[in-house]
């Protein structure tokens, strides 16, 4: 596919990296969310997913637990 | 230290009634434009005919009834998520009565006939610029309350709602680019291949940024409240957040597979689409996963089976779309009511049935009372799936027969069905089924309005829900050893913008290159602009909707080439504003029509069209033999296209209504040789005239293209 959008690009300089720094862009942002997921607290994980249920719940804030 | 306040109930009331009353009314035009398909009779007036319906079904059902339910919805939970009263109860006025106005104005504008002829998109101009004013209100007053709001972290069903805000503002803007010749009239400022780019770029991502990426909100916020349990896993819900919004963007050009759309662009929207099978799923079994446990109380609860079927069919689509952007499959079910069945999955099944279960769930709460009937909801629930499957079955198989009836040879290579209308006379059954099947659909969205008339009057509204929660501390910077994913769970103008950076990025990178590399429009010199008369005969086309059954775009097949001729080229539409390339075809193609009949067929048949195709189910236009053509705009249109760089000689406005006359003079003359006295101002002459022109440019002799089309 690639080749397809590098052929009518060819005429801008470098064109060739573009697609290469956009992957790694959009890769490495995944990454890092994928890591967050991993390495996130599972209080905070606790605290955002009942944050729907808890109407009466009095506590706002997700400091109380350690990251 | 508590807090105290109070939740904005009324406003949350006033968009969920509007909705129920919107989506009746959307669902009766489509149950009449359904109808029509059956009994052509019922095309019962120039501003009740199919074409001109057809458009106000679509827009009343996405923009006022799922609309609507996004504002009632978001205004519900932004709230609670929040711990705060909406930023501006001014402002939710504002958003919610300009909203109302500008589907009257849909209701009065569409059936007149004042249509951008894009899909979707048909709201000309003044409409636009309302609509760009009321999502900004809705934009300020959303960011208002979550930055005054009490709960630190922001929930997932925000992001979703701060995506679709963000994402919906630029499509709408982009799209809506257009040259106005009156507070009626504006032509695309967009022409042709890169019309159509920038149309299917805006069509499919409001399918995914206004019915699919708010109701994921939504959904992660009633089912966990309905099931009374949390969310399956949040982790999740964050990948499904964020994979989403980086591939949707860029899955347009899957509705133009087979098009004279550069191949690139084609590829990359399959591929885009194929990779959104894993979040969509993902997204589905979140919420299915999220009743784990709590099977039982699905039996009972009829809010939750709403839910259940609401996703079930979000995943039945997500899967099914995909597969149909891929090329082989496309080939088969684009332009067939396949894709009336598909996108009826999504429309009733999951928008329809998250806001029946989200109406169900809400009113009881907000008017502290009890449901007037359980069993009411659960007869409207099986009505409403019985309904569901009634019309999409039938045309399922409407769609892949007809399309196999329009590839069928004989051994000796002619076409089976030479004749279009054989093979829609032979799927009537299905579109009877059909209509019955969006009948007991609309029967049971009556059970659910009696039932809430019947809850509301057993309750009294809760107008202002009181709630308390501590204020927000200020937090202090430096004990926060944060990542940036939690950084940004607590900044939404942040995650505005990086929202917006993720969306415009695919924007960008799919529609730029076919603006500015020239190659992908490769120019035919042998085609040239129309002539006054021929536009504006080009323009009652697109005033009548006749895009809405028929297509202009011959694919590069063997059997559409036998049937209709050359195979469309990029190069043929460069005068096209707006390009006319349809996306179903009722009727036949219509892009080499152009020469194929006489003037007095064309009269006859726009007459009556049963009298040159006995059965047609084309409605007849009378109104055009009655009508005499405004030519009073017409220097104005060729003013307009010249500014859209159309090569007019800059002389040539001036005189365009002596060309208007002259080539009047000229079909009166040959209509008289067929024995019909024709009156040379009446608008069917102007129709006859861009009918006659359509696609024929190309085969002028010398047909040279600067360069082939893309390898």
């Amino acid at each position: 596919m690639l080749k397809f959008i590098k052929h009518h690009m060819d005429t801008i300089a470098g064109i060739g990296l573009y697609p290469a720094i956009s992957f790694v862009l959009f890769f490495s942002f995944f990454l890092g969310m994928l890591w967050w997921l991993r390495s996130v607290s599972k209080g905070h994980i606790a605290h955002m997913t009942a944050l729907p249920l808890d109407e009466d719940n009095q506590t706002n804030d997700s400091v109380h637990h350690a990251n | 230290m508590i807090e105290r306040f109070q939740y904005d109930n009324r406003i949350v009331k006033n968009f969920l009634f509007v909705t129920i009353l919107w989506g009746l009314i959307g669902m009766l035009v489509g149950l009449t434009a359904a109808l029509q398909l059956v009994l052509p009779d019922w095309n019962f007036a120039s501003w009740g005919s199919f074409g001109r319906l057809r458009p106000l079904h679509t827009n009343a059902v996405i923009f006022a009834f799922v609309g609507n339910a996004i504002f009632a919805g978001s205004y519900y939970s932004l709230q609670r998520l929040l711990k705060t009263r909406m930023y501006s109860d001014v402002l939710s006025k504002i958003h919610f009565w300009g909203w109302q106005l500008i589907i009257v104005a849909a209701v009065i504008t569409l059936p007149l006939g004042m249509t951008t002829g894009k899909e979707y998109a048909e709201l000309e101009w003044p409409i636009d610029i309302v609509i760009t004013l009321i999502w900004v209100v809705f934009g300020i007053n959303m960011m208002g309350t979550i930055i005054k709001r009490r709960e630190r972290h922001l929930y997932v069903a925000i992001w979703f709602y701060i995506a679709t805000w963000v994402t919906v503002a630029m499509l709408h803007i982009v799209n809506s680019i257009e040259l106005p010749i009156s507070m009626t009239k504006s032509y695309s400022w967009y022409a042709g291949v890169q019309d159509a780019l920038v149309q299917w770029w805006y069509g499919h991502n409001a399918v995914a940024f206004f019915l699919t990426t708010p109701f994921l909100g939504l959904m992660y916020y009633f089912l966990p409240k309905a099931a009374n349990r949390p969310v399956y896993s949040y982790k999740l819900s964050v990948i499904h957040f964020w994979s989403l919004i980086f591939l949707y963007i860029w899955a347009g050009p899957h509705h133009l597979l087979y098009s004279a759309l550069p191949e690139w662009a084609q590829s990359l929207g399959v591929v885009f689409s194929i990779m959104l099978i894993a979040p969509s799923w993902g997204g589905m079994l979140n919420g299915l996963l999220t009743l784990r446990g709590a099977w039982d109380r699905v039996r009972e609860d009829p809010v939750l089976k709403f839910f259940v079927v609401a996703v079930t069919c979000y995943g039945m689509a997500t899967l099914e779309g995909p597969l149909l952007s891929l090329k082989s499959i496309n080939a088969i079910a684009h332009f067939t009511d396949w894709i009336i069945a598909h996108v009826h999955i999504g429309g009733i099944g999951w928008n329809g049935f998250m806001i029946f279960g989200m109406a169900y769930w809400l009113v009881p709460r907000m008017y502290g009372t009890k449901l007037h009937s359980v069993k009411l909801a659960n007869a409207h629930f099986w009505l409403g799936t019985l309904g569901i499957v009634l019309y999409a079955v039938p045309l399922y198989f409407a769609g892949f027969f007809q399309s196999l009836m329009w590839k069928q040879f004989t051994p000796d290579g002619f076409l089976m069905y030479p004749n279009f209308l054989d093979t829609l006379l032979e799927i009537r059954t299905a579109y009877v089924l059909r209509v019955i099947g969006g009948s007991v659909y609309i029967i049971g969205v009556l059970l659910m309005i009696y039932n809430v008339r019947k809850t509301v009057s057993s309750g009294k509204l809760i107008a202002n829900e009181d709630a308390e929660a501590p204020p927000l501390e200020k937090l202090v910077e430096a004990k926060e050893s944060g990542h940036w994913h939690r950084w940004i769970e607590r900044r939404p103008i942040q995650m505005l913008i990086l929202s917006l950076i993720v969306v415009g990025i695919g924007g960008v990178l799919e529609l730029v290159p076919t603006f500015l590399v020239k190659s992908n429009v490769p120019t035919i010199s042998s085609v040239k602009p129309y002539t006054p008369l021929e536009l504006h005969g080009r323009d009652i086309y697109v005033r009548e909707g006749c895009y809405t059954c028929h297509s202009q775009m011959v694919r590069p097949f063997r059997s559409e080439t036998e049937r209709y001729g050359e195979y469309a080229k990029a190069g043929e539409f460069v005068y096209d504003h707006p390009f006319q390339w349809g996306s179903k075809r009722t009727g036949p193609d219509l892009l080499r029509v152009g020469g194929k009949y006489p003037d007095s067929w064309h009269y006859y048949h726009m007459y009556d069209p049963t009298s040159m195709s006995p059965g047609s189910l084309m409605p007849a236009y009378p109104h055009l033999f009655e009508d005499l053509l405004d030519t009073t705009t017409t220097r104005k249109k060729i003013e307009a296209m010249r500014t859209m760089r159309v090569p007019y000689a800059a002389e040539f406005p001036a005189l365009a209504n002596a060309d208007v006359s002259a080539q009047q003079d000229k079909i009166v003359a040959a209509l008289k040789k067929d024995g019909i006295e024709a009156q040379k101002e009446m608008e069917i002459i102007a129709v006859i005239a861009y009918l006659q022109r359509v696609g024929t440019d190309i085969k002028a002799k010398a047909v040279a293209e600067t360069k082939p089309t893309n390898p």
